[in-house]
């Protein structure tokens, strides 16, 4: 595969992998435990449980916490072979690969010793290696499983009714809404490019060439914020940003924030 | 009546390249006016100095006999007066749909201009049925097809009930189902004190759309009518690139006539 092709199938690789994302939000419609929550009790409650994850140090403890979070995403209808796809396998690739040194560096009580590599892993080795793996683990199924079962928009409305600035949760719902577009231009960039090239460019003429499209894609996003910006203008933005906040607190919702909170609180009692 | 708008000898530049030039024009209140020109005419840039976003360098545009300038606009009470009496349809609707759900951007608008909750969810529920878009209330409009997100980002505006409407193409790259539906649309508004400014080079939906026809040509005015008068007018329509002259022989004999796109068929005499 040439640089130029390698390129080319990254875009389409994050086009495919936000057209995914995008559809991730058909969960949100099922009936399930997290669905049947008030937005802000899911966001809150799910941050609790994440906070809760980095600050323990017991492996069985945070192996129970990952085992709450699954039961959470099976009461809401998340697909496990999903989350196994988009979460586990992902995360034990890339924090395993940063656990790995851990393994041999970290001194302490011999396991075993891996003879062609005169290295030792010791016990207190893999427990660090553990630890960092499964917090991983379960922060991202907790993340993922809130992000799955809860409208984009009604995240940004459970931030913002929690003080964020509004600043920032535009600054969320405009890179949501216009990094698709972008990547979709940029890939029909390529795909113009490459119905264009005869042959096989060499190395020097491929990265100016990406140069160029990095470029241009750039004058491109800059030019659709300013257009982006006008049509704000002409529906009388005048630099305050208001929101149609209509979430309503029932009594499971209380339930439900009560639960996480006990929950959260005695894994950091009896894991500290 | 006071005008609506009144243009006088505006000019206009991006980066030194001008757009308009010299261009002066009136809107009566009720007027429907459609816009026409070849790309680059300059009809893009009208709407958008009518919708005050951008001024022009030189001459006067005054909207109900008031300055239309960026001066007067940072006064915030004459800003949402102007925003909630006129409204832009842009010409691509991603630009313009940059809200999370149909609701949203639906909501957008009132919102900005402050409008009680209970009337901004009344208006746009009331709004979303009459433009058979309810069933996309809850939808990202990122998801829609083309002709859905001309309509949401055409009900964006239509929300407000705003007195005047400036559509910058409002029927391209549409499907047949969907052009029919924004041009309906555009009809119901005949007769009404609402004025509508349609930018289009789409010769066949003028008639269908417009009182009066405005031709632009490189920024400036080279005509205007009523849109028989304008769309028989052949030497008018090839000066302003809006149709080209087409040769083929007949018999062996070549001779060419002007002609036009956009209809099924075309006649003409030999």
């Amino acid at each position: 595969m040439n640089g130029y092709s390698f390129i080319q199938s990254t875009m389409q690789g994050f086009a495919r992998a936000f057209a995914k994302a995008l559809q991730s939000e058909q969960a949100a419609s099922e009936n399930g435990l997290l669905q049947a929550l008030d937005p802000r009790v899911r966001v809150v409650g799910i941050l609790m449980m994440v906070i809760s994850v980095i600050m323990y140090r017991r492996l069985e403890i945070i192996a129970a916490m990952l085992m709450l979070a699954v039961v959470i995403a099976v009461l809401s209808r998340v697909s496990m072979a999903s989350l196994a796809k988009r979460v586990w396998l992902v995360v034990l690739g890339f924090t395993g690969l940063i656990a790995l040194p851990a393994l041999f560096l970290t001194p302490g009580e011999p396991l075993f010793a891996v003879p062609w590599a005169h290295a030792v892993i010791s016990v207190q080795g893999l427990k660090a290696a553990a630890l960092l793996v499964l917090r991983v683990e379960t922060a991202a199924t907790l993340t993922t499983v809130l992000v799955l079962c809860t409208q984009w928009a009604h995240i940004l409305k459970a931030l913002r009714s929690m003080r964020l600035p509004a600043e920032i949760v535009t600054m969320l719902a405009m890179t949501h809404r216009y990094i698709f577009l972008l990547i979709e231009t940029a890939n029909q960039m390529f795909e113009s490019r490459q119905s264009r090239t005869v042959g096989t460019l060499d190395g020097s003429e491929q990265r100016k060439m990406t140069a160029r499209t990095a470029g241009v894609l750039l004058g491109k996003s800059i030019e659709l914020s300013h257009e982006v910006y006008l049509a704000m203008l002409s529906r009388g933005f005048h630099g305050e940003v208001y929101l149609l906040t209509d979430f309503r607190l029932h009594a499971a919702d209380y339930v439900a924030i009560t639960i996480f909170a006990v929950a959260s609180g005695m894994a950091i009692w009896v894991g500290r | 009546m006071p005008p609506t708008f009144k243009v006088d000898e505006i000019s206009f530049n991006y980066d030194g390249i001008a757009a308009i030039r010299d261009l002066s024009l009136q809107i009566e209140q009720g007027e429907r006016i459609a816009l026409l020109g070849a790309n680059g005419s300059g009809k893009s840039t009208l709407l958008r100095i009518l919708d005050a976003l951008h001024f022009p360098s030189s001459g006067v545009v005054t909207f109900c006999e008031q300055p239309l300038t960026q001066e007067r606009l940072q006064n915030q009470a004459h800003f949402l007066d102007f925003r909630r009496r006129v409204s832009l349809v842009f010409q691509n609707p991603d630009v313009q749909l940059f809200n999370p759900t149909v609701f949203d951007e639906l909501a957008y608008g009132p919102l900005q201009l402050r409008w009680r909750r209970e009337e901004i969810i009344r208006r746009v529920d009331e709004t979303l049925a009459a433009m058979n878009l309810s069933h996309l209330r809850d939808r990202a409009p990122y998801r829609l097809s083309g002709g859905e997100k001309k309509r949401v980002a055409l009900a964006s505006v239509l929300v407000l009930d705003p007195e005047v409407l400036l559509l910058d193409e409002p029927t391209a790259a549409l499907d047949p189902k969907s052009q029919s539906q924004i041009i309906d649309l555009i009809q119901q508004w005949k007769g009404t004190a609402k004025t509508v400014v349609a930018a289009t080079h789409q010769l066949d939906i003028v008639e269908d759309i417009a009182d009066r026809v405005i031709v632009l040509e490189e920024g400036k005015l080279i005509a205007t009518g009523a849109p028989a008068e304008i769309l028989s007018n052949g030497e008018l329509l090839l000066r302003a690139n809006l149709i080209h002259a087409h040769r083929h022989a007949h018999g062996g004999v070549m001779h060419s006539h002007p002609h036009v796109h956009g209809h099924g068929h075309h006649d003409h005499e030999h």
